[in-house]
C-alpha cells in the first residue's frame, strides 16, 4: 500500500511536468500567431504602441550617466537621456537637447545654448544648471565616477585624489539656457565628445540631501530621453529592463513606438535561438553570435545588416620586447615582417565569414569622411598580404641580431578570440619559419594586470571600440604616451605633436591632414598590428519596420515600428 | 533439559564422498588466485578480446600516430577551411584549414592520457581514502569524510581555474592532478558506502571470528567484494574526465593552444555546429569508441572479478 | 538516531569554516584586480580604483577580509557585488531557479536512471539491457552542449514544442528539457550503476532464499534485489546534487537560465569574492544535508547498517 502510493505520486509528478510542457507549448504558440495577426491587420494603429523586445546585458553599476562605461548600461541610458548631441544613422551629429554649440576661434571655449521648454520625465525642467552639476558630479574624483576622465580636458579638473573639486572652475553658467566650456586644451572633436553618455543632464530629483546621487536614482533613474522607465521596479536584476514611451520628450529622437524592453541573455546564442523563434520573445538582436555568422543571412532573409562598426582590432607587440623596439631598425623590420605574413583578407572570410573588413589604417569607416582619408594612406602596403617581402625583412632583421624565441600573442578566453588568433598565429608560424602561438588568460582581470605592469612576454590583443565618432577617439587612448589604454607603452615625440598639431588647426580640413600625418607614423612604427574593423550584424523579425543600426552598432530604438 | 530423543545419522564411507578426490592435490599446479581465475574466466569471452583489439589500435594512435597519417596536424591552410574530403585528406578540413582525420588519431594522445591519469589518481585516493573511512569509521571516517566534504563542495570550475593558474606548467598533467583533486571524494564516498556494506557481510564476521587481522580482512575480503561499484563508477568517469579536458580546454585553463586534444577539436565544433556538425561528429565518435571499449573491459573485469557473477553463467 | 542527526549537523560546522576560508583564499590568489577588470578595456585613474578597492575592503589583508565577511555574515549580511547589489539578492533570484532545475533533473535522472537500470539488470545481456547500455555510453561521451544544442534545435526551433530559451521567472514548465539536458550523463551514470547492483544482486544468496520462500518475483524485486541495489544509487544522487548546482553552467548558458552555476561563474571569473563566498556557503549547506540524507537512507535501505551512539 505504502510502496503504490509512492509510485502514484511519482506518477501524477509526470504527468503534471507533461501538462505544463504542452501548456507551454499551446501558450507560445498563440502568443507568436496573435503578435503576427497584429501587425497585419492593424500596423498603423499598432505603430505607436507596440512595445519592441530586444536583448542586452546587465548593467555593471547603477544607472548613473558618469558612471556606466560599458555597453550593457550605455544602451539603457542613451534610451532614458538625451544629450546635446545625438548621432543619426550615418554617424553625423544632431542637434539634440542643444540649439545650438559653438566653439571659440582656437577651440578652447565652447558656448551652449539649450532648446527651451525641456523637461526631465518627472516634470521638472532641463537647465544650464541640469548639466553642469552633472558634469561636476561626474568630474570629482571623491565621487570615483568610471568616466571621469572623460572632463580631463575641462578647466579644473584634477585626478588627484587628496584634492577632490567639486565645481570645475571651466564650467560657467549664463543663464537657465546658456552655459559655455573652457578647456585647457584645444580640442577641435570637443561636440563629438558631447555626444557621449556621460554629458547628459541630471535633475535635481538625482541628488540625495549629502549632494551624492542616491540609490535609488540608481536603479530608477529619471531622463529627459524618449524613454523613461515603466515604473521604479522596471528593472529586474540579471532578467531585464522595460522601458516605455517618454511624452516629455520632443527631440529629434522622439519614439514611433510604445517602448522597448531589453532582456538580458547569459549568451547571445540563446539570445539568436529566442529571435529564431520570431513570436515577439525577442524581436531584435543587435548582435548575431559567431555560431551563426554562416546561417543568419538564410535564417533571416530579408530583415539583417551586415555593416561596418566603430570597432578597431589589432594585437600589440610591447615595447618592452627585445628585438621588438620600434624605435630602431630590427624592431621596425620585424613587425612589419610580421604584418606582411597576416592574411587579413581569408582571415576574414574564412574564419569571421566576411564579418570583419580588413583594416587599412589605425580608425574605423564609420568616421564621416573615411572613405576619402582613411581608406588610401601612405604606407598602408604594410596592411597588405606579402610573404615574400615578409620573409625578406625577417631576414634583415635577423641579419641585425638573431632572434630564435617564441612569438605569442595572448588573449583572454572568456571573450571569444581563441579562433582568429589561432588563424593568426598559424599564418606567422608558417609564413616566417618561427614558432608562434596564443597564449590564454582565463580571465579579463589577470591579462590586464599582466598588462598594466608591463609583465606581457609576447604580444597581446587590443582592440578599441569608440565612445564618440571621431579620429582622436581612436588614437589618444592608445597610442599617446599618456593614453589610459597604452598598454604597448609607445611612445613618440612625432606622434605627439601631430596630435597637438591636429586639435588646435583651424579647419577641419588642416586637422585632417595633421592626423594623416600622424597614422603615417603609426604606419611606419606599427606599435600595434591593425588587423580589422568588426561589422556590426543583426536580425530581426521580419515584422518590425525602419530598422537602421547607429554608428555606434546599436539599433536607433526610437524609430523602430511594429 | 537433554532429550533422550536418539536421532540416527547415516554417515557415507569414506570412499563414497568426493572428499578422496580433494585429498590427492596435485601439488605441481599453480594455486589458484582471485586473479588467475579472472583472467581464465575472461579469456574465453570474445566480448574481452574485441575490447583488447580497440584499446589497442587506440594505443597505437596514442604511441605512434604517423602509422595512420603522415599529414601534418598542425599546418594550416586556410583556403581550405571546412572543405570536404579531397585526395589524402579523408575527413576534409577544419575551420582552421586543418586536417581533421590527422588530427583525429594525433588528438588520442592527450585525451586518452588525461582520461586514463585522471582515473588512475582519483581512483587511488578516491579508493583508498573511501575504504578507510569506511571500514575504520569513528573519528578517522568524520575527518576524512570532512575534508572529502569540503572539496566536493568547492565548485569545481573555480578550483580548477585556481590550480591550473597556480600550477607553473600547463600540460596533460597539470589537467589530470586538477581533475583528481576535485574528483577523488565522489569515488571515496561510493566506496566508503560499498565498504560499509561489505564489511557486514557474514564472510567478514567469519573472518574476525578466525581471528584475522582487520588490514588483512579490508585487503582480502572488503576491498574485492567494494570493488564493483568503484569499477563501474571509474570506467564511466574515464570518459567523463575525456570530456572534461574540453571543458577546462574550451574555458581557456586546458591544454596549451597549439596541443591536439579531442577535447579542444569538440569545444572548436562548437562555432561550426550549424553549418559543418560532422566536425564535432567525429571527435566525439572517436572519444565514444574509446571510452566504449575502456567501458566494456571494465564490465568484463569486474564480471570477472565477481565470483557470484561468474558462476552463474 | 536523533544523537547522530546532531552530531553530523555538528559537523557542518568545521566544512563550513573550512570550504569558505578555501574558497577566499583561491579567489584572492588568482591574479588581477578585480575592479580594473570592471571597466573593461577603458581604464579610470589609478586614483579613482584605489578608492573602489577601498570601499570593498579590497585593500585589506585577505584573512581580514574574510573575517569581515564572516562578521557580516552572522548580522545577516552575506555582503555586496562589486556593482553594488546585495549579494543576498542576487542568491535569492538564483537559487529558486536553481532548485526547480535541480529537482527536475534529480527526479528524470532517479526516476527514470534506476527503473531502465533494474530492467536492463534483470534482463542482463538481452536486447533492452544492450540498447541501454549503449544509450547511455552515448550520453556519458557526448558533452552537454551538444545535447543541449541538439534539444533546442529540434525541441524549440524545428518543432516548436518548446520555447527555445526560458524566461526570467523560469517556471517549472520551461525548466523541463533544459532539466533533461543536464541530468544526461548522471542519468547514465545511474542505470549503469543500478543494473550493475541489480545483476549482481540477483545472484546474492538473499535473492535465492526469497525466491525459495516461494515469493513472488515482483516481491523478490521489489523488497529484496531493488532495495539492496540501491546504496551505490543513493550515494550518486547525494554526490551529483553538488554537481547539479553548479554544473549547470553550459545548460544554463544555452537556455538562458538564470541560475547558481553561471553566477558563480562569472563571480568566479570577475573576482568577485563575496559573491563567491556566499554562494559556495549555501551549496555546502546544502551538500551537507543532502549526503546526511544519504547516510539516513542507508540505515532504510540496508538494515545491517545501524548508526551507533
Amino acid at each position: 500500500m505504502k510502496t503504490n502510493r509512492k509510485a502514484l505520486a511519482a506518477l501524477s509528478i509526470f504527468a503534471a511536468g507533461s501538462l505544463a510542457l504542452t501548456a507551454c507549448g499551446g501558450g507560445s504558440g498563440d502568443s507568436g500567431s496573435s503578435s503576427s495577426s497584429q501587425g497585419g491587420t492593424d500596423s498603423s494603429a499598432a505603430a505607436t504602441s507596440a512595445i519592441i523586445t530586444t536583448n542586452g546585458t546587465e548593467p555593471q553599476n547603477p544607472l548613473i550617466p558618469t558612471n556606466t562605461t560599458e555597453v550593457g548600461g550605455g544602451k539603457i541610458i542613451d534610451l532614458v537621456f538625451a544629450g546635446l548631441v545625438a548621432f543619426d544613422a550615418k554617424g553625423e551629429p544632431q542637434l539634440d537637447a542643444a540649439e545650438s554649440i559653438e566653439p571659440n576661434a582656437d577651440n578652447t571655449v565652447w558656448t551652449i545654448k539649450l532648446k527651451a521648454g525641456q523637461k526631465f520625465s518627472d516634470g521638472s525642467a532641463v537647465t544650464s544648471d541640469s548639466f553642469i552639476d552633472a558634469w561636476n558630479y561626474g568630474a570629482n574624483i571623491a565621487n570615483a565616477q568610471g568616466s571621469s576622465s572623460f572632463f580631463e580636458n575641462i578647466k579644473g579638473y584634477s585626478a588627484d585624489a587628496k584634492k577632490p573639486v567639486e565645481k570645475l572652475s571651466g564650467l560657467k553658467k549664463v543663464s537657465d539656457t546658456e552655459f559655455t566650456v573652457d578647456l585647457s586644451q584645444p580640442e577641435t572633436n570637443f561636440k563629438l565628445r558631447l555626444g557621449y553618455s556621460a554629458f547628459v543632464p541630471l535633475p535635481k530629483a538625482a541628488y540625495g540631501s549629502d549632494g551624492k546621487i542616491t540609490k535609488a536614482f540608481g536603479e530608477a533613474p529619471i531622463g529627459n530621453g524618449p524613454y523613461k522607465l515603466a515604473s521604479d521596479t522596471a528593472w529586474t536584476h540579471n532578467e531585464g529592463i522595460k522601458l516605455v514611451k517618454s511624452d516629455s520628450y520632443d527631440g529629434i529622437r522622439k519614439a514611433q513606438n510604445g517602448g522597448i524592453t531589453i532582456t538580458f541573455y547569459t549568451s547571445q546564442d540563446s539570445a539568436y535561438a529566442a529571435v529564431q523563434s520570431k513570436n515577439g520573445t525577442l524581436d531584435i538582436l543587435d548582435q548575431v553570435p559567431p555560431a551563426s555568422f554562416a546561417t543568419y543571412e538564410s535564417d533571416f532573409a530579408d530583415s539583417n545588416v551586415n555593416q561596418p562598426a566603430a570597432i578597431f582590432q589589432s594585437f600589440t607587440i610591447p615595447q618592452y620586447l627585445d628585438h621588438f623596439k620600434s624605435d630602431t631598425e630590427e624592431g621596425q623590420l620585424r613587425r612589419q615582417a610580421i604584418s606582411l605574413s597576416i592574411d587579413r583578407a581569408t582571415i576574414t572570410d574564412k574564419i569571421f565569414s566576411n564579418t570583419r573588413t580588413p583594416a587599412k589604417d589605425f580608425t574605423s569607416p564609420v568616421l564621416s569622411g573615411w572613405d576619402t582619408w582613411g581608406k588610401n594612406l601612405a604606407g598602408n602596403e604594410v596592411l597588405n598580404f606579402d610573404v615574400t617581402k615578409a620573409k625578406e625583412l625577417w631576414a634583415q632583421a635577423d641579419a641585425i641580431s638573431k632572434y630564435d624565441g617564441d612569438f605569442t600573442i595572448a588573449y583572454n578566453s572568456d571573450g571569444g578570440h581563441k579562433e582568429w588568433v589561432d588563424a593568426v598565429t598559424g599564418m606567422i608560424s608558417q609564413n616566417l619559419g618561427i614558432k608562434a602561438e596564443g597564449k590564454a588568460y582565463p580571465a579579463f582581470k589577470g591579462l590586464l594586470d599582466d598588462e598594466k605592469n608591463n609583465k606581457m612576454t609576447g604580444a597581446f590583443r587590443s582592440g578599441w571600440q569608440a565612445d564618440y565618432p571621431a579620429i582622436d577617439n581612436f588614437l589618444t587612448p592608445l597610442y599617446s604616451k599618456t593614453g589610459g589604454s597604452n598598454y604597448g607603452r609607445y611612445d613618440s615625440a612625432a606622434f605627439a605633436e601631430g596630435m597637438k598639431a591636429a586639435a588646435a588647426a583651424k579647419t577641419p580640413e588642416l586637422a585632417q591632414a595633421e592626423y594623416d600625418k600622424v597614422q603615417q607614423t603609426l604606419l611606419k612604427d606599427l606599435p600595434a598590428i591593425p588587423l580589422w574593423y568588426s561589422n556590426v550584424q543583426s536580425v530581426w523579425d521580419p515584422a518590425l519596420k525602419n530598422v537602421q543600426i547607429g554608428w555606434n552598432s546599436v539599433p536607433l530604438y526610437y524609430a523602430i515600428t511594429k | 533439559m537433554p532429550s533422550n530423543r536418539h536421532i540416527e545419522r547415516y554417515v557415507a564411507p569414506i570412499d563414497e564422498t568426493p572428499v578422496a578426490g580433494v585429498d590427492a592435490v596435485d601439488t605441481s599446479q599453480k594455486a589458484s588466485s582471485v586473479w588467475g581465475d579472472a583472467w581464465k574466466d575472461m579469456r574465453k569471452r570474445w566480448m574481452t578480446w574485441v575490447c583488447f583489439a580497440l584499446i589497442v589500435l587506440v594505443l597505437l594512435a596514442v604511441a605512434f600516430p604517423q602509422l595512420y597519417t603522415r599529414t601534418d596536424p598542425d599546418y594550416k591552410s586556410l583556403m581550405d577551411s571546412l572543405e570536404g574530403p579531397t585526395e589524402g585528406h579523408p575527413l576534409g578540413f577544419n575551420k582552421q584549414g586543418q586536417d581533421v582525420f590527422a588530427r583525429l588519431i594525433w588528438g588520442a594522445r592527450a585525451s586518452v592520457i588525461v582520461g586514463l591519469l585522471a582515473t588512475v589518481l582519483t581512483s587511488l585516493i578516491g579508493g583508498i581514502v573511501g575504504a578507510i573511512a569506511g571500514y575504520y569509521g569513528g573519528w578517522l571516517d568524520a575527518v576524512v569524510s570532512r575534508i572529502g566534504d569540503i572539496f566536493f563542495a568547492i565548485p569545481s570550475v573555480l578550483g580548477a581555474i585556481v590550480v591550473m593558474t597556480v600550477l607553473p606548467f600547463r600540460n596533460v598533467f597539470s589537467i589530470a592532478i586538477t581533475l583528481a583533486i576535485f574528483g577523488w571524494p565522489q569515488v571515496a564516498r561510493i566506496m566508503r558506502g560499498a565498504v560499509l556494506t561489505a564489511k557486514n557481510a557474514d564472510y567478514v564476521t567469519a573472518s574476525i571470528a578466525l581471528g584475522v587481522s582487520r588490514g588483512k580482512i579490508l585487503l582480502r575480503h572488503v576491498i574485492p567484494n567494494a570493488l564493483a561499484p568503484v569499477i563501474v563508477i571509474t570506467t564511466v568517469s574515464l570518459g567523463a574526465y575525456i570530456v572534461a579536458e574540453a571543458t577546462l580546454s574550451f574555458l581557456g585553463i586546458g591544454l596549451g593552444d597549439s596541443a591536439i586534444s579531442w577535447g579542444m577539436d569538440i569545444s572548436a565544433a562548437q562555432s561550426t555546429l550549424r553549418v559543418k556538425p560532422e566536425l564535432l561528429l567525429w571527435p566525439s565518435a572517436a572519444l565514444a569508441v574509446t571510452v566504449l571499449s575502456f567501458l566494456l573491459l571494465g564490465d568484463v573485469v569486474r564480471d570477472a572479478l565477481d565470483p557470484k557473477a561468474r558462476s552463474r553463467r | 538516531m536523533l544523537w547522530y542527526i546532531g552530531r553530523r549537523l555538528l559537523q557542518l560546522i568545521p566544512v563550513f569554516f573550512g570550504a569558505t576560508l578555501l574558497i577566499y583564499l583561491m579567489v584572492f590568489a588568482m591574479p588581477g584586480d578585480p575592479i580594473a577588470a570592471l571597466f573593461g578595456d577603458r581604464q579610470p585613474s589609478p586614483e579613482i580604483i584605489a578608492q573602489l578597492r577601498a570601499q570593498y575592503n579590497l585593500d585589506k589583508p585577505v584573512i581580514v577580509q574574510y573575517l569581515i565577511w564572516i562578521g557580516g555574515l552572522f548580522r545577516g549580511d552575506f555582503g555586496t557585488t562589486y556593482s553594488g547589489q546585495p549579494v543576498s539578492a542576487v542568491m535569492a533570484q538564483a537559487f529558486p531557479i536553481t532548485a526547480r532545475l535541480a529537482v527536475l533533473a534529480l527526479l528524470f535522472e532517479g526516476v527514470a536512471g534506476i527503473a531502465i537500470g533494474l530492467v536492463a539488470g534483470l534482463r542482463k545481456g538481452k536486447i533492452f539491457d544492450n540498447t541501454a547500455l549503449v544509450v547511455s555510453l552515448l550520453l556519458i561521451s557526448v558533452p552537454t552542449f551538444v545535447t543541449g544544442f541538439v534539444l533546442q534545435y529540434l525541441f524549440g526551433i524545428k518543432w516548436g514544442i518548446i520555447s527555445t530559451t526560458v524566461s526570467g521567472a523560469a517556471p517549472w514548465g520551461e525548466l523541463i528539457v533544459p532539466a533533461i539536458v543536464l541530468a544526461s550523463v548522471s542519468f547514465a551514470n545511474i542505470l549503469r550503476l543500478t543494473r550493475a547492483s541489480v545483476a549482481e544482486n540477483m545472484g546474492a544468496d538473499f535473492v535465492r532464499t526469497a525466491t525459495a520462500k516461494g515469493l513472488k518475483r515482483g516481491r523478490v524485486i521489489r523488497v529484496h534485489i531493488l532495495r539492496n541495489s540501491l546504496i551505490p544509487v543513493v550515494t550518486y544522487l547525494g554526490t551529483d546534487l553538488g554537481a547539479l548546482m553548479v554544473g549547470a553552467i553550459v545548460t544554463e548558458g544555452i537556455f538562458n537560465i538564470h541560475g547558481v552555476g553561471g553566477t558563480v561563474y562569472q563571480a568566479v571569473i570577475k573576482g568577485e569574492g563575496p559573491t563567491v563566498v556566499a554562494f559556495v556557503a549555501v551549496m555546502v549547506i546544502i551538500f551537507m544535508l543532502a549526503n546526511l540524507l544519504v547516510d539516513l537512507l542507508y540505515a532504510v535501505l540496508d538494515p545491517r547498517i545501524r548508526y551507533a551512539k
